[in-house]
């Protein structure tokens, strides 16, 4: 029952094949897509550590902490996106959104 | 050792549970909690592994900061949600069917369900390296701001720019609303302000 490297990268495909697939699922739902890639962003940072421990090098966990710089700077610009264009449309359906349609 | 195997299956399954009911419930709002769920568990895993630093500033950074600024918007906006739940069925055969491939080939990569790389990740383990000399968070703080301490600044660069964009994107001036502007009164030249009038006796104004 040792818990090995394998045990945590099968979590981290799973959770992020779970963020995938509710990419899939909720296309109307910005903010739910949005809730999505941080799923997807976390099964990421697990990999990181956990190849990050089983290796002995923490080279891993620094990247995991630019990860998780990266993923609060992406929430707050995308929610901040979120925030005005429902100020100017009053919906937040992805259709919607085809103002760049080329 | 039987009882950290206990502690990572009820974690890791946990996890992946509240992962999915992120994808599938219906309210945004519980959507919201289930991913603080998730982060909690990954933390809790996190721990588990000996990697107790990253645990705490997941906590601090996602449940503290992502996940309510998500529950801020989630609650601000006024959304139709059953209308944004229409098509939900719609996708689902075929997102369940790259998801169920997408999973396959991760899990035969990683050997776990077979295939001929079964056992091949285990060989990235260095035996004898998990344990530590110093602790984890002094083990990164010597590499975090030593040799990277370019790439710490840059990651308070992409935050500062994110602060700054967040605000100036949702800033708004609303032109209806009256307020004291001081410097525009103090600055009010005599000319605009004070008009003298030659009132003629007994005549009125």
């Amino acid at each position: 029952m040792v818990i090995g490297l394998e045990h945590y990268l099968t979590v981290a495909g799973v959770l992020f094949t779970l963020g995938i697939l509710g990419i899939f699922l909720n296309r109307k739902n910005v903010i739910v897509i949005l809730m999505c890639v941080e799923l997807m962003l976390l099964a990421v940072n697990i990999n990181l550590v956990a190849f990050s421990v089983y290796q002995g090098n923490v080279t891993g966990q620094v990247f995991a902490m630019l990860v998780l710089t990266v993923a609060a700077a992406e929430a707050a610009i995308g929610l901040a996106i979120l925030v005005v264009y429902f100020r100017n449309r009053g919906t937040v359906e992805v259709e919607d959104i085809n103002a760049m349609k080329g | 050792m039987l009882l950290q195997a206990i502690a990572f299956y009820v974690f890791a399954a946990v996890c992946v549970a509240s992962g999915a009911m992120v994808v599938v419930s219906r309210n945004p709002v519980y959507s919201v909690l289930f991913l603080i769920l998730a982060f909690f568990n990954a933390a809790a895993l996190f721990v588990l592994i000996g990697a107790e630093f990253i645990a705490m500033i997941l906590v601090i950074v996602y449940v503290g900061a992502v996940a309510v600024l998500f529950l801020f918007v989630v609650m601000m906006l006024d959304i139709n949600m059953a209308k944004l739940k229409e098509g939900f069925l719609d996708y689902l055969p075929i997102g369940a069917m790259i998801g169920a491939a997408l999973l396959a080939e991760i899990l035969f990569g990683l050997g776990v369900l077979g295939g001929t790389h079964q056992g091949t990740v285990s060989a990235f383990t260095k035996a004898g390296t998990q344990i530590l000399t110093v602790d984890n968070t002094r083990a990164i703080g010597r590499v975090l701001y030593t040799q990277y301490f370019y790439v710490f600044q840059v990651a308070g660069v992409v935050l500062l720019v994110a602060m700054i964009g967040a605000i100036v994107l949702t800033l708004r001036r609303r032109p209806g609303v009256r307020r004291q502007r001081v410097s525009d009164q103090l600055y009010r030249p005599k000319e605009e302000s004070i008009t003298l009038v030659k009132v003629p006796t007994r005549g009125g104004v």
